[in-house]
């Protein structure tokens, strides 16, 4: 198992390299730093004139060697501009102040803990990513209690009596959910319950003022329109379980001794039926970013999401590098967890 | 004149959409007509469910196909007072098109059924197509993968994973926005991604006809021509990188857009279907039937291609139809952070983006093109409900 788990973790770590790579390649391709270099700088700048500003910054150079730099695995850069003023990747904004006389440390990247500084917020990425991480995260929380509860128990209910009419209803309502988008069912409940046009104003069309302060009206529905559609997944792979789970020897045994649909349900078939679910929802985190990103930029509630947009939007490399390293271990790892734990789970594969 | 109400409304869009109406009455009589005779797609109408998402589906289809016909406007055309006017409101005397704005008017005047009719075109020419392209993909690298085993699977499951790694929005900012287009990173991609279904028809006929070798060179021609010519025309594209085949051989030029959201599309969506091709052919090759083709002493690209594909196609057609909704979705979010598609196209994504400012006051210009996405999504997701359980029926 632990050999299972290092494994995983060398793998993790190599896929974290390559990607960070490529992103880092495709962000500091010529367009898009010629574009930097025009919205930090002067958007009526000559070519010569972004090259003179690339030059300043270090921009110029390999792009093998800079991201060793931001790396931390090559010492930082250090140049002078134009009109012979010092510049390094070490004593730029964002970085550690230095105390009076000490030198600024030759090494500053990722492994030092340094994540550089975001050109778009004008502040250090560590800072933006903790805090705009934090308001996703009560996003994400507020989704994950209501939407596991209601797709185990939508799942549950369908697959109980295979073929059923509430199995049909359940069922026809999964499928419905799967197949609307967050950006359609999140314009359709605005539509409905927060504009003038309906006129039932019974929530807020945006989530900003949830930033703050989270009630009830500002966060009802960014956190439904998430939940919604990986509910509807969740919700079909709990049912299909379970249908599988009812049709086992050990319940139709526990059916012929008397036992009542109740209790059989409730404890003979529940708890098998729950293992598949635990990997399917592990799975969905990765989805359930990608609902965060379109919800955060449909309800501008301003957190993880909404600020991939903007770093995106803007190439602010070294921000969105930051993102996508941390969106890359959110995905990575809770493929882990979602292995390991189907592995406790699940006795037969434990014992062989 | 008086604004229609509700009912004037839905009897004229009823109307509008009569060619739509016929064609699918045409088809469902002529399916239910011979359905013993049809496989698996005529078993299809025993299900109520699958009925229902192929009438959906047909619905979209024959929306796309008679667009020309069906809309009232031009979709791109702007009446003056008519800046997000409700639906029904009476168009100005004089102007073209039709006397109302059926479903009222957007922020820029323009009539949003028109454009919900002409985003359908958009959105059924990319859709099928690229989940199509991305299944050749998929197929030709998952099958050797499975197949073979050892360091070639090692290497393209990591990738695979690589891919599939990223957010699928942080992808799309990063090949989608106007200075990569200028690189010409996507038109090196389309070369690449668009080898595929030649490589994979190549293979596919060279392996079947090995043995004739007079069959064998006719198609491989016929594909290495015809292929070779669409494959030349399709990448190369004025002013971009790649514009080097002369304009007299060219066939067609993709609109503005199209190409790079196509590619983009497939490059998503090659993974998973290369997962899902693996993981089958992996449960597949160890059947008794692909024993006997090696023992036969066929070649490995026959044992694959014409052994185990056509023992994986029942889930495969399955992934198929979710696929292409899943397509639809990707699309209509590379719309909805107006990427890709140029900001006046009437694609569905692209429309919700522009209705979403004005929501909560004029919420029709952007519920209409959603309504449109999630029952296309929805008619395609039955429909692969439908085939999942008259294929496991026998």
């Amino acid at each position: 198992m632990a050999l299972f788990i290092l494994r995983r973790l060398g793998v993790m770590l190599l896929t974290i390299l390559c990607l960070t790579f490529v992103v880092f390649f495709l962000t500091n391709l010529q367009p898009n730093l010629e574009k930097l270099a025009k919205t930090q700088g002067n958007m009526r700048m000559t070519d010569e004139q972004v090259e003179i500003w690339l030059a300043n910054r270090g921009y110029d150079r390999p792009v093998f060697v800079r991201y060793g730099e931001w790396l931390g695995v090559l010492p930082g850069w250090v140049g002078e501009t134009s009109q012979g003023e010092p510049v390094g990747r070490c004593t730029a904004e964002g970085m550690p102040p230095l105390a009076e006389g000490e030198a600024p440390p030759a090494f500053c990247g990722v492994l030092q803990g340094n994540w550089g500084w975001s050109t778009v917020f004008r502040a250090p990425v560590g800072e933006i990513i903790s805090t705009r991480l934090g308001l996703t995260g009560i996003l994400m929380f507020w989704v994950m209690v209501v939407m596991v509860p209601m797709a185990l128990l939508i799942g549950v209910l369908a697959g109980m009596r295979e073929g059923s009419r509430t199995d049909r209803s359940l069922s026809t309502v999964s499928i419905i959910s799967t197949a609307t988008p967050e950006y359609v069912s999140g314009v359709i409940l605005i539509a409905v319950f927060a504009s003038s046009a309906v006129g039932l104003r019974w929530f807020n069309g945006t989530a900003t003022s949830a930033m703050e302060n989270v009630t009830f009206q500002n966060f009802t529905l960014p956190v439904v329109t998430i939940a919604l559609y990986g509910m509807g997944y969740i919700a079909r792979m709990t049912r299909a379980s379970m249908t599988e789970v009812m049709t086992a020897q050990y319940i139709r045994t526990a059916r012929l001794k008397g036992v009542s649909f109740r209790n059989i349900v409730m404890k003979h078939a529940l708890r098998n039926a729950l293992i598949a679910p635990f990997t399917v929802i592990m799975l969905q985190f990765p989805w359930l970013l990608n609902g965060v990103v379109i919800v955060e930029t449909l309800f501008n509630y301003k957190g993880f999401g909404w600020t991939l947009v903007q770093a995106a939007g803007n190439n602010d490399i070294e921000l969105l590098l930051a993102v996508s390293v941390v969106s890359v271990i959110v995905v990575l790892v809770t493929q882990l967890i979602s292995d390991i734990g189907y592995v406790y789970l699940n006795p037969r594969i434990r014992i062989s | 004149m008086e604004p229609l109400g509700w009912g004037a409304i839905a009897a004229q869009v009823f109307v509008q959409f009569t060619p739509v109406w016929i064609g699918m009455v045409a088809v469902f009589a002529a399916s239910i007509a011979f359905k013993r005779r049809l496989g698996l797609y005529g078993k299809l109408f025993d299900s109520t469910i699958g009925m229902i998402g192929f009438a959906l589906v047909l619905f979209w289809v024959f929306t796309a196909i008679f667009a020309d016909g069906i809309v009232t406007h031009d979709p791109l055309a702007q009446v003056s007072g008519l800046k997000n006017a409700v639906p029904g409101s009476p168009v100005p005397e004089g102007t073209e098109g039709g006397a109302y704005y059926l479903l009222g008017g957007d922020n820029l005047a323009r009539d949003v059924f028109s454009r919900m009719v002409a985003g359908s075109t958009v959105v059924m020419q990319i859709a099928p197509l690229a989940t199509l392209f991305a299944f050749m993909v998929g197929i030709t690298l998952g099958l050797p993968a499975a197949y073979y085993g050892g360091r070639l699977d090692t290497v393209l499951s990591f990738l695979a994973n690589l891919i599939l790694a990223f957010p699928v929005i942080l992808l799309f900012y990063l090949l989608v926005t106007p200075e990569i287009v200028q690189t010409g990173l996507p038109s090196f991609m389309a070369m690449v991604l668009f080898l595929f279904p030649l490589i994979f028809l190549g293979v596919l006929f060279n392996s079947r006809f090995y043995t004739q070798p007079a069959k064998q060179k006719v198609y491989l021609a016929g594909i290495a021509g015809i292929g070779g010519l669409l494959y030349l025309s399709l990448i190369s594209q004025d002013r971009t990188p790649i514009d080097f085949w002369p304009d007299a051989l060219d066939l067609f030029d993709i609109p503005g857009g199209i190409l790079i959201v196509f590619v983009a599309v497939v490059f998503v969506n090659s993974p998973t279907v290369f997962r899902i091709v693996r993981g089958i052919a992996l449960d597949v090759k160890t059947r008794d039937y692909v024993a006997a083709a090696q023992t036969r002493g066929e070649g490995p690209w026959y044992t694959m291609l014409w052994e185990i594909l056509p023992n994986a196609r029942g889930p495969l057609i399955v992934d198929f139809c979710l696929r292409i909704g899943y397509t639809t979705i990707l699309l209509g979010t590379l719309g909805f952070f107006g990427l890709g598609l140029p900001p006046e196209s009437p694609d569905w994504g692209t429309t919700i983006n522009d209705g979403r400012r004005l929501l909560s006051i004029y919420p029709h210009p952007a519920i209409v093109p959603a309504v449109a996405l999630m029952t296309l999504v929805l008619g395609l997701n039955l429909l692969a409900d439908g085939l999942r359980e008259e294929s496991l029926r026998d």
